[in-house]
């Protein structure tokens, strides 16, 4: 084989570099495209946190208490002896339902789903009741409320140890 | 020789010239021309039939659809000198365009024209079914058009949360909770239990395509932002573009609905 013919590219050469140069702008491609999409994702979350210290089981009296529903989304409630953590997401589309201390009752303003003071649904669309959150002491005596462990009523989970406090 | 009036001098001026490059559209080669050579006209077919353009026929739905897109792109723009989108301003600024600024029926322009335009994408899409016209060689711009409706009803929805009044944090509580149950993607969807591994969540409300949506597990601040990001920029260029494919299409598949 002569040097002047050595100079061109015979065909397979040419498709190694055509794949390498595919191989490389796809790889580009992608890599963009991953950036862009873990760009929507922000670091950090100014939201509050999932678990939280909540006074002393003695801080409640019964019924239901309202003061960590706009900090964390939760409703201390003490009746028959428990005291357990509600979540205050209507199990119906997502909604916050208010406490109506007068009827005893928590209502949905959205589509009227109506629970009891223990979580209950018993009107409107709501398909099952209201959850109960982890709730514990720790060494202090004090609560503590974890949102990221979600006991059911309906999966018999409420007569789980964790998700009540005995007082 | 004719008497030359003050328009033909108008048009032998250079500005004139400038702007225009054919002469009237007085035959056959120069009415192609005149219509090819303008941006507002060259995306419309050089040579229509005349049953496509009758009102009778078509009802111009689809016409009407795209002058109350250009409508809601004015009004929404001069929305845009007064509203913040935050969460301390927001509901304040749409209080502020009805009752402070001149010519605040702009807001509800803005609002009934985008109930507007959802009825009339329905209609344009019914003539379009019921003559027959999303059928070949016009499908691949059916398909177009079922995008542009699924847009224009994300038009709608995203532009719901920003007065952030009860009805539009609730609502959009309640329409971004749908996207808790996608499939593998949102926390409460089929799928999402099957990737855990041991006591390691994957898909968690922290990281499914709903906190994508809302950048938060909540309807807060950057859920508004984000909100306001795809409303008035992200996806209006996206409907652009595609309208513009849409109208393009109408011409290269022969026209607006008549028998090829």
């Amino acid at each position: 084989m002569s040097d002047d013919v050595k100079k061109q590219l015979n065909r397979r050469e040419f498709f190694s570099f055509v794949t390498v140069g595919w191989v490389a702008f796809t790889s580009a491609v992608a890599g963009f495209l991953t950036l862009i999409f873990r760009y929507t994702y922000p670091n950090v979350n100014f939201e509050p946190e999932m678990d939280f210290v909540a006074g002393r089981p003695n801080d409640y009296e019964e019924g239901v208490d309202e003061r960590w529903k706009n900090g964390y989304g939760v409703w201390i409630v003490k009746m028959e002896g428990r005291l357990f953590a509600l979540s205050n997401i209507c199990t119906h589309l997502g909604c916050v339902p208010n406490w109506l201390p007068a009827e005893l009752k928590f209502k949905c303003p959205c589509h009227g789903s109506g629970y009891y003071q223990n979580g209950i649904n018993f009107e409107g669309p709501a398909p099952r009741p209201l959850e109960r959150y982890k709730i514990s002491l720790n060494a202090e005596g004090k609560i503590i409320v974890d949102k990221t462990k979600i006991y059911r009523y309906e999966k018999g989970q409420w007569d789980n140890p964790q998700s009540y406090l005995k007082v | 020789m004719a008497k030359r009036g003050v328009v033909d001098y108008i048009r032998e001026t250079q500005v004139w010239k400038s702007i225009f490059r054919h002469g009237p559209p007085t035959n056959a080669r120069n009415r192609a021309a005149v219509v090819a050579g303008n941006v507002f006209l060259h995306l419309h077919p050089i040579k229509l039939k005349k049953s496509g353009v009758q009102l009778g026929y078509t009802w111009c739905m689809g016409g009407l659809t795209f002058f109350i897109f250009l409508a809601l792109t004015v009004t929404g723009v001069l929305l845009m000198f007064y509203y913040r989108p935050t969460a301390e301003y927001a509901y304040n600024d749409i209080i502020a365009l009805k009752e402070h600024v001149p010519l605040g029926i702009m807001r509800e322009i803005h609002r009934w024209g985008a109930h507007a335009m959802v009825i009339t994408v329905w209609l344009h899409m019914f003539r379009v079914f019921m003559t027959g016209s999303y059928k070949p060689p016009r499908e691949f711009n059916w398909g177009v058009g079922v995008i542009l409706l699924v847009l224009t009803l994300l038009l709608s929805f995203t532009g719901y949360l920003l007065p952030w009044d009860q009805l539009a944090i609730w609502a959009i509580a309640v329409g971004s909770n749908m996207a808790k149950a996608t499939p593998f993607l949102g926390h409460g969807g089929p799928g999402a239990a099957l990737a855990q591994i041991g006591d390691f969540v994957m898909v968690s409300d922290k990281n499914d395509v709903r906190f994508q949506l809302l950048a938060g597990r909540f309807v807060g601040e950057p859920a508004l932002l984000r909100f306001y990001i795809l409303h008035c920029v992200f996806i209006p260029l996206v409907v652009g573009v595609l309208i513009a494919v849409h109208f393009w299409r109408v011409r290269k598949d022969g026209g607006i609905s008549a028998p090829l």
